[in-house]
Order: structure tokens, then C-alpha cells, then sequence
């Protein structure tokens, strides 16, 4: 086991920080994944293989679980299948290499509660793993959501911005939904693909981007403080000032 | 193991073999049967000639008494023929007749027995078998009336040399014939283990011999070699799929490592290096884009994705690919517009169905789109979805410069792009991917004219209404 701690005196001061525990075979890659984990904060232990991987996972508490495909000894689906057995229901991200529609499928019905084909961006990664982890805290099922002074109300399917309506196509409401249900969260194209439109499929024009643009022009435009914003070289977040 | 010993083990001598025993047997039995028959024949003939005669003589001693039956049994006995007579005293002495002697004790048992016997005219060994009455007269005088067996003997004998020649004969046949047919058949079977060897060896243009008389043997050679031809061309597909994934593949990694190699010479400054390495992402994520093009194509190419076929409403997808791109198009300067019928049940995969469509909508909007071209006034795209019998129609039709007759064919294949400058973004897959999807569902991708511009149609068969729905 390699157990990397966060950067000094981060961890026990961050709200944010998160136990992570990546089960990854490929020693580079999995230390190249606890290296950038650490630098934004959060703690990671390294397991090699499935057995030593499920026996972590058994004995401490996680937030994230991020659990390669196939791995010696045990494979990654048989981990998640027992962990979820003896009711650990840590959230948990697949890596995979074969990365087709029904791996997909598989992944998240062996109890898999993401899944990213390999290769992958670490910003990609980072910002699935920070969506997993509030995913278990606050389960985001409030009926309004609110950032700074915009309003969501998920019943009404209405959206104010200093009392003010805004009118939203029934697709532009969801996307705002899902950004606002993960404010103050990175959230990457891909990850508004599979939620918003639920395609698993790679789009190659970046169309999300038009999509975003005009939800901008629609709740920015005008006001004095946007609250979406762009992250260069990862996605879209949407919150009240910067950080 | 030696020819004979080969030719032993055959299926086909085998069941000669078995063959021979069940024909064996029922010659047997039918022998058998003739022969018992024959026998009971005889014997009931016999009696019945024996018995007529005890009778006739039976009544001669009445009319006559001893003497008479004495001088009839005599005037008989020296009839030529196989009939026996005697007649004897109360202490068994012979007074008339044509048997010379008997075992002791036969004149004692009233009745039918059969015995041994010699004639009165023969020497001391000649011994003959005969059937035998022995009728007691009132004065305690016996009569003997019998018939030689000679007669049943010899069929005995006929039917005995019948069963042992029909047997060698049915014995040497069946031999013959076992060797002969396995022979055949291991000639053929030979013939075959030779061309699969050499297949096996890595000759895949082997085929098995046919003979061309239509047996079983030749149905299995004509199924193995259709088999044969399959996976030929399956191989030969791979080959060219791995050829074309190793040219188009590596020539991007060469694009990159010369990138790599330019930064480390030329680059000064930390900007330099950040841009080189920002260029370096870049391509690489357009590598992998384009690998998950060929593994989605091979996917679908080799039917893998069957397996998990629901059935979907084409239309809906069709609208909802549409209105995701839409923003995209506006901002390239066209208009989008939807004309979908709904409900248009395809059995498929929906992933790669909306994939497909995608891709159509993709390359409308990036090779169509010169709006200042446009004579009219406003480029535009029109996806359309609607039912034609027992077909489905995806339909992307722009109004842009189109793709000229000639080059439609080469347009669906790997890597092609029409365009000289590849200027636009993209790997050159969509439509390739797209007309593998057409066929992974057992439809077309067809390219026409719109004139002017490109209609490019997904033609997929309609789904029943019984098929399996999507859930959710």
C-alpha cells in the first residue's frame, strides 16, 4: 500500500478534502492519479490489486472508491459486487480500458456508480470524484436551488434571477438543473452529455459549448456578477463569486 | 497402427460388421424355422401312413387271425420301400416280416417310439433309424409297423449344407464388403484430414474435396468448406482492418512525436513549451477520438453489438440529436429544421444509432455550410424521420455544394475525406461509421442528390410491434 498524504496542513483545514482510495494495477498511472489528487487537496491510498483493494475498502471509510476494470487477484466489478453485498454503499468510479456502450452498461450494474473509459483527463476524473462524494452527502433533492440570486424550482420548472423570470427550453432547464445541483463543482462536457442528453458517445464537434452559451446569454446577460463560468481545460461550473 | 488395423476401426466396417451378425442371425433363424417346419411335416406324414396301414393289417388279423396277418405282413415286407413290418410271438420271436433287429425293449413300449434297427436282408452293421408303432394283438402276438427315417435325414443334411454355405457366403460378402466401403470411405476421410492439415497450417484457400455423389459425407465437406470460405474472409477482413487501424494510426503518432521533438529543439521560453505541450493534448485527444471510431466501427462490423438490441423510437432520437446540434448550426451561419413523423420503431442499438445520426448532422453542418454561397438566402439542414412501408428513413439533407456522383462510393470509406485542404476538424470515420451502423442493423446508408446539396439517408428496417421495448 502507498499511503500519500495530502499537502501540509491541508486536509484537516479543507471542508472539501476527500479520503479517496484509487485500486489501480498500473503503479504510473495510479501514482500519477494520487500525485494530482494531492495537489488539490485531498488524501489518497493506493491498493494494487482487488484482494488488497477490498480489504482497504473493508477496514476504513472512504468518500470515493476509484477501482480499475481489471486487476490481479480479484477484479475490479467482483470488488464493488462484495463491497456492496456487506452494504458499503462508498460511492464508486470504474476506470476502464474496453470502454464500449454495454462495459459501460455492465459496470454500473455490478453497483458501479460511474464510469470512465481509459484514457481519461485527470480534470475529467477529478470532477466525477468531487460529484460522487457530495452525491452522498447531501443527496441534491431539495425542490429549489439556489445560487446567489438565481432560483431553480424544480416543481414549478420556473427560474428567477432576482425575482425576475427567466424563460428556459425544457433541455436548457435541465442543464441549468444538473449545474445547479452540482454548484460550486466542476462539471465536464462529457459529464452533461451522459446526464443532460444520455448519450455515451463522443459528439466531435464540442456542441455542448453552443448549448452553454446560450443558457449564458439567457440567466448572465445583464447582470453584473456571472455566475456561470467557463474552467479552462475541464468544463463549466456555476456559482456565486469566484474562489 | 496398420493399414488393416485402420481399416478395422472404421465407422464403416464396423457397422458391416454388425450388419453381417444381424443378417447372420436371421439367415440362421429362417433356416431354423424351415427346417423344424419340414421335419413336423414328415413325422405327421409318417404317422398318418403308419397308422393307416396298423389299421389295414389290424383288420386282416380279424377276417384271417395269425396267419393271415402273417402271410399279408410277408407279401408286404418284400414290397420295395421303406416301410417295416414285424410281426412276433408273445416272447417276441419274429414269425413274418422285414426288420432283422431291434434294441431290446422296444416291442415292449406300446405306441410310437423312434429306434435304431437293421433288416432282415443286411449284414450285422449296417444300422438305419426308423419311426415305429408297436400295436399289441388280442392274443398277446405284437405287430410293428414303421418307416425308415432316411428320407427326414437327408433333408436334415440339405438344410444343415444350405446353412453352411449361405453362412460362408454371407460371411465372405460381408468381409468383402466391410473392407471395401471402409476402404472407401477412408480414402475420403484421408483426402480430408490431408486438407485440413494444410489448412491448419495456414493455407486457408483449402477446400475439402467433394465427390460429388451427394452423401453425407459430402453435405459435412460442403458445410465445413462454407465454414472455410466465412472465416477466409472474416481473416482477410481483419488483416485489412488491422492494416488500415497500423497506417491511419501511426501516422498521427508520427505527427506527434515530430511535434514532441520540435518543442525540445526550438522551444525557448516556458510559454513555448506549454503551447507545444497543449498542441501535444490536443492531438492526442483527436488520436483517441479516432480510435474510438475504429473500435466503434469494428463493433459494429462484427455484429458484437447485437446483443444487447432493444427497440427504440428512431423518431424520437432523430429529434433529439437534431435539437442538440441546433445551437451548433445556427451559430455556423444555418438553419436546422426537424420535419419527424412520430413513432418509428427501430430494433436496434440506440447508441449507435443516435451516433450515426450524429455523425450525418455533424458533417452537414461542417462541409455544407458556406452561407454566402447559398443563392436563397438562408443554408440550410433538414433532418427528417419517417416511415415507408416496412422501412424507417433517417434523413440528413442540406443544401451545401454536395458530394459530386462519382466520389458518393469512395465518401463511406475509411479515412476518406473529399476535401484536399482538411481543414475541418474531424477524424474522416462519420461516414464510414455511419453506413456500418446502417448494415450492423441491416439497412443502408445511401448518398444522393438534393440538388443542390447532400441527402444523406440512414435506411433502417422497421421494428414488429412485438419486439423488446427499452426500458426507461
Amino acid at each position: 500500500m502507498l499511503a500519500l498524504d495530502a499537502g501540509p496542513g491541508r486536509s484537516e483545514h479543507d471542508p472539501n478534502a476527500m479520503r479517496i482510495l484509487i485500486i489501480e494495477d498500473d503503479r504510473d498511472a495510479a501514482e500519477y492519479l494520487v500525485k494530482g489528487l494531492r495537489e488539490v487537496g485531498h488524501v489518497a491510498d493506493l491498493a494494487v490489486d482487488g484482494e488488497e483493494g477490498l480489504q482497504l475498502a473493508l477496514d476504513n471509510q472512504y468518500d470515493v472508491l476509484v477501482i480499475d476494470r481489471m486487476l490481479p487477484k480479484l477484479d475490479g466489478l467482483s470488488v464493488i459486487g462484495t463491497l456492496r453485498q456487506k452494504n458499503i454503499q462508498t460511492p464508486a468510479l470504474i476506470l476502464s480500458a474496453l470502454g464500449q456502450v454495454d462495459d459501460r452498461v455492465k459496470g454500473l450494474r455490478a453497483g458501479g456508480d460511474d464510469y470512465l473509459p481509459k484514457p481519461y483527463a485527470f480534470s475529467e476524473l477529478l470532477a466525477r470524484i468531487e460529484v460522487l462524494s457530495r452525491r452522498r452527502g447531501a443527496p441534491g433533492e431539495e425542490t429549489v436551488y439556489r445560487v446567489g440570486d438565481l432560483e431553480l424550482d424544480r416543481l414549478s420548472h420556473s427560474v428567477t434571477r432576482n425575482n425576475t423570470e427567466i424563460v428556459l427550453q425544457p433541455r436548457e432547464f435541465r442543464l441549468l438543473e444538473y449545474l445547479m445541483k452540482h454548484a460550486g463543482q466542476v462539471v465536464t462536457r462529457t459529464m452533461l452529455l451522459e446526464n443532460v442528453w444520455d448519450y455515451h458517445f463522443d459528439p466531435q464537434t464540442n456542441v455542448i459549448d453552443v448549448h452553454i452559451s446560450r443558457l449564458r446569454s439567457k440567466i448572465d446577460k445583464g447582470f453584473a456578477r456571472p455566475l456561470l463560468h467557463t474552467v479552462r481545460g475541464a468544463g463549466y461550473v456555476i456559482r456565486d463569486g469566484g474562489r | 497402427m496398420t493399414a488393416v488395423g485402420k481399416l478395422i476401426r472404421t465407422t464403416a466396417f464396423k457397422l458391416s460388421l454388425a450388419y453381417l451378425v444381424v443378417f447372420a442371425l436371421f439367415a440362421a433363424f429362417l433356416l431354423g424355422y424351415f427346417a423344424w417346419n419340414t421335419r413336423r411335416l414328415v413325422t405327421e406324414q409318417i404317422t398318418q401312413i403308419v397308422d393307416a396301414e396298423i389299421s389295414g393289417l389290424a383288420d386282416q388279423y380279424r377276417i384271417g387271425g395269425i396267419r393271415r396277418l402273417a402271410l399279408v405282413v410277408e407279401s408286404r415286407a418284400r414290397r420295395p420301400g421303406s416301410s417295416l413290418y414285424l410281426v412276433t410271438t408273445p416272447t417276441g420271436e419274429g414269425i413274418a416280416g422285414n426288420v432283422g433287429s431291434l434294441p431290446t425293449g422296444i416291442l415292449d413300449t406300446p405306441g410310437w417310439s423312434e429306434t435304431v434297427y437293421r433288416r432282415l436282408d443286411e449284414g450285422e452293421d449296417a444300422t438305419h433309424r426308423a419311426f415305429v408303432r408297436v400295436f399289441q394283438l388280442p392274443t398277446g402276438f405284437r405287430l410293428l409297423v414303421g418307416r425308415d427315417l432316411e428320407e427326414r435325414q437327408r433333408l436334415d443334411d440339405v438344410v444343415f449344407s444350405a446353412a453352411r454355405w449361405s453362412g460362408a457366403v454371407v460371411l465372405v460378402l460381408g468381409l468383402l464388403g466391410g473392407f471395401f466401403m471402409a476402404r472407401r470411405m477412408l480414402r475420403r476421410v484421408d483426402a480430408m484430414t490431408g486438407t485440413t492439415r494444410r489448412i491448419m497450417a495456414g493455407d486457408l484457400s483449402g477446400r475439402l474435396p467433394i465427390a460429388g455423389t451427394g452423401d453425407e459425407l459430402d453435405r459435412l465437406a460442403e458445410n465445413l468448406n462454407a465454414m472455410l470460405e466465412r472465416i477466409e474472409a472474416l481473416m482477410h477482413g481483419l488483416k485489412e482492418v488491422s492494416d488500415n487501424i497500423a497506417h491511419d494510426l501511426k501516422t498521427p503518432l508520427t505527427r506527434l512525436r515530430n511535434r514532441c521533438e520540435a518543442a525540445l529543439r526550438n522551444a525557448r521560453s516556458d510559454e513555448d513549451y506549454r503551447s507545444a505541450l497543449e498542441s501535444t493534448i490536443e492531438e492526442s485527444d483527436h488520436l483517441i477520438s479516432t480510435f474510438n471510431a475504429l473500435l466503434m466501427i469494428a463493433r459494429a462490423e462484427s455484429g458484437q453489438a447485437r446483443d444487447d438490441m432493444i427497440s427504440f423510437d428512431a423518431a424520437e432520437i432523430a429529434g433529439d440529436v437534431a435539437e442538440l446540434y441546433e445551437p451548433l448550426a445556427e451559430e455556423s451561419g444555418l438553419l436546422l429544421r426537424q420535419e419527424v413523423e412520430p413513432g418509428l420503431p427501430v430494433l436496434g442499438n440506440r447508441e449507435l444509432v443516435s451516433q450515426a445520426i450524429a455523425n450525418l448532422i455533424d458533417n452537414a453542418i461542417k462541409y455544407a455550410a458556406p452561407p454566402a454561397a447559398v443563392a436563397d438566402g438562408q443554408a440550410s439542414i433538414i433532418v427528417s424521420a419517417h416511415g415507408e412501408g416496412d422501412r424507417v428513413l433517417l434523413v440528413v439533407a442540406d443544401n451545401g455544394p454536395g458530394i459530386p456522383e462519382a466520389d458518393r462510393a469512395r465518401a463511406v470509406e475509411r479515412f476518406v475525406r473529399l476535401e484536399q485542404s482538411r481543414s475541418a476538424p474531424g477524424s474522416g470515420l462519420g461516414l464510414s461509421l455511419a453506413a456500418a451502423v446502417a448494415r450492423l442493423h441491416g439497412g443502408t446508408l445511401r448518398l444522393e442528390d438534393n440538388g443542390p446539396g447532400l441527402r444523406a439517408m440512414l435506411d433502417l428496417p422497421r421494428a414488429a410491434a412485438d419486439a423488446p421495448v427499452a426500458d426507461g
